[in-house]
């Protein structure tokens, strides 16, 4: 068990590191840096512009400003944001904050939606439910999720029941719990968006996989001995079938993420998405570098414990190791 | 039977789609850049085949439109003038090859302008900028899936093929490539470029970006099938009556993983379609005027033009059964394997 949990947990730092240098490299090998337009410009001094890249320590060596880097990545500030002027972890964390108030309600929708019905639809094979089910998710797969953002604002524009851009109303009534029902409010187009746009390939895959266990012979026996149909499909089948969709949990959380970006974008959210979005345009590289460091850290993190809970769930694996 | 017929049907609609993509100038009645300042955001011209005096016309025409003064942004038609719909008409140039042609398949003479799909603010044609942009959308996705494809079995095959510290060292990029949360990595990517580009160069930009850091999975997949591959004993026969590594790669093993790979770039595509729209959309990809999908839904984020304007939404619509296509082919690829 440790000895698993472990070598798993060194290939985590191994796949964090590589991320790093990759994503440092990526940001070295950049033509010109934040003040290069400053020297262009006549009226700023070549010496005013050495003196602030000596500022910002950007005169030192390579592997020198790698480390300094790693080390602003352990204590959580992430590198500094020449724009703000504030390390970028300042202004990450809380924008991060708001990314999760959509994503991880987002999640917990898709996959409480998804799992039962992939699962019923797993038992009536080759009926008509099956069928509509299959037309339905190709064109849910086909939908870009850029135009189910955009149909989402349209509905709240048209309907006027939803409100939409950004995070609270202009005026709030007082009292903490009607500040949290405004945010609750704003919250739920988005969210309904970017769980559509991740409903699909779990519903695909949930149906995928649960057929494969509902033809092994073990759920016969257990149909045979004459276990009810819930005990059946949640208590016996569904473990089994677990272990492809713990896999995919992971990959979904990506998936997710890049949806929340557009989504964040269009209904101007006060997220990780529009911010990066305007530090690529501003050049604020570090600011672009921390939030890709933190969500391959989130990632990775996701990836190491849905390893460790298939470890614990499936004895297969536990055999293997 | 019946899905025989679809799945031949799906191939030949993606044929047929980006044959247009590629003929847009011919099939588009208009240059993309082509604006009319005092028609935005003009409705979808209707086109009529039964005239004010109620005389049928086999010919279908559209009338006028002008301005109406009760509404802001209202248009109604001009019943006086009438303008025929022709085939095969000379109009805005446009490039095939080297060549330069001003024959279009459709579209009417005089100063009017015919709008099948509605106008955008500047006026330009909705319809020549959507197959104008479909052939960036769609070639770009569909050149980012062959360059990741290419990627996935060159690094794929190699490492499935020699095995050892090759295939570890790859296998563990690729697992770092498949950690990272993708979207960003590429707008990652995207930051450390120019921001402002020609289209031609930023269109190249798009391909490469994406199929580089989508190699992982393919090659991931091209790997697997090689390690099968490679113990089966039809292969093993042949290196036991002396083989060449490259007879026995390009007789046994190519075959087998052109498949898998084939399925999964068309997998891919309509994800790289969306990508490009999605970087365009943000303003990281090709820029305007050149239209792309995306940077055509990029002006259709506005309130008003979102309430007002549905036919702006079209680009987002026309993937749609493209996408459909793709997927049918990729199963219909994967079925074929199967068997």
């Amino acid at each position: 068990m440790i000895r698993y949990i472990s070598r798993r947990f060194a290939n985590s730092l191994f796949l964090l590191v590589v991320v790093s240098a990759i994503v440092f490299g990526l940001a070295q090998a950049a033509p010109g840096d934040f003040f290069s337009d400053a020297t262009i410009n006549q009226r700023i001094s070549a010496e005013t512009v050495a003196a602030l890249r000596a500022r910002y320590g950007m005169e030192k060596s390579l592997p020198v400003r790698y480390w300094g880097w790693l080390r602003s990545l352990g204590t959580g500030e992430l590198g500094y944001s020449f724009a703000y002027d504030l390390p970028v972890g300042k202004i990450l964390w809380p924008r991060m904050g708001h990314t999760l108030l959509l994503t991880v309600p987002a999640l917990l929708l898709s996959w409480l939606v998804a799992v039962p019905l992939g699962i019923l639809v797993a038992t009536r094979r080759g009926s008509l439910v099956d069928r509509i089910f299959s037309v339905g998710t190709s064109a849910m797969l086909a939908l870009p999720d850029l135009l189910i953002a955009l149909l989402i604002l349209l509905f709240a524009l048209r309907t006027r029941m939803f409100p939409v851009g950004g995070m609270n109303s202009v005026v709030i009534p007082p009292g903490w719990w009607s500040g949290w029902k405004d945010t609750a409010w704003h919250m739920f187009l988005p969210v309904l968006a970017i769980a559509f746009g991740a409903l699909p390939m779990i519903l695909r895959h949930t149906r995928a996989s649960m057929m494969e266990v509902l033809d092994s012979p073990y759920v016969r026996a257990a149909r045979g001995l004459g276990l009810s149909r819930f005990v059946t499909l949640y208590r016996h089948a569904l473990p089994a079938a677990a272990n492809p969709l713990i896999s995919l949990l992971g990959i979904s959380v990506g998936g997710l993420l890049s949806v929340s970006l557009l989504v964040e974008v269009i209904v101007s959210w006060p997220g990780i998405g529009p911010l990066v979005l305007e530090a690529v345009l501003g050049r604020d590289l570090f600011l672009v570098m921390g939030a890709v460091m933190f969500f391959s850290v989130f990632l990775i993190a996701g990836g190491l414990l849905a390893d460790i809970l298939l470890y614990l769930l499936d004895p297969r694996i536990r055999m293997q190791s | 039977m019946k899905s025989r017929v679809w799945r031949s049907f799906s191939l030949w609609y993606l044929i047929g789609v980006h044959l247009i993509a590629i003929f847009a100038g011919f099939v588009a009645p208009y240059d993309f850049a082509r604006q009319e300042r005092t028609r935005p955001f003009a409705g979808p011209t209707r086109v009529h085949f039964v005239d004010s005096s109620g005389k049928f016309h086999l010919r279908p025409f559209v009338y006028g439109i002008e301005k109406s003064e009760d509404l802001g942004s209202g248009y109604t038609e001009d019943r006086s003038i009438f303008y025929p719909i022709q085939f095969l008409v000379s109009g805005d140039e446009y490039a095939v090859g080297p060549f330069h042609c001003s024959l279009h398949l459709f579209g009417i003479e005089g100063p009017e302008r015919f709008y099948l799909l509605g106008a955008d603010g500047f006026g330009r044609d909705q319809f020549s900028r959507m197959l104008y942009g479909g052939r960036i959308s769609l070639f770009a996705g569909l050149l980012a899936a062959a360059l990741a494809g290419c990627l996935g079995l060159l690094i794929g095959g190699m490492a499935g093929y020699y095995g050892g510290a090759l295939d570890d060292l790859t296998m563990r990029f690729a697992e770092v490539f498949i950690a990272v949360p993708w979207f960003y990595l590429l707008v990652a990517v995207r930051a450390v470029l120019p921001l402002h580009l020609d289209p031609s160069a930023s269109f190249s930009l798009v391909v490469i970006t994406v199929g580089f850091v989508a190699w992982a999975r393919p090659a991931k997949l091209v790997r697997g099938v090689i390690l099968s591959a490679k113990e089966r004993s039809f292969v093993l026969a042949s290196r036991g009556f002396g083989a060449s590594t490259f007879h026995i790669l390009q007789r046994h093993i190519a075959p087998a993983a052109s498949g898998v790979l084939l399925t999964q770039i068309t997998l891919l595509v309509p994800q790289f379609v969306l990508t490009e729209v999605a970087l365009s959309f943000l303003g990281l990809g090709v820029a305007e005027p050149v239209p792309s999908w995306g940077n055509m839904l990029a002006a259709a984020q506005h309130y008003n033009v979102l309430v007002s304007y549905w036919w702006m939404l079209i680009p987002g619509l026309v993937p749609i059964p493209t996408f459909i296509a793709y997927h049918a082919l990729s199963d219909n690829l994967h079925a074929r394997l199967d068997c």
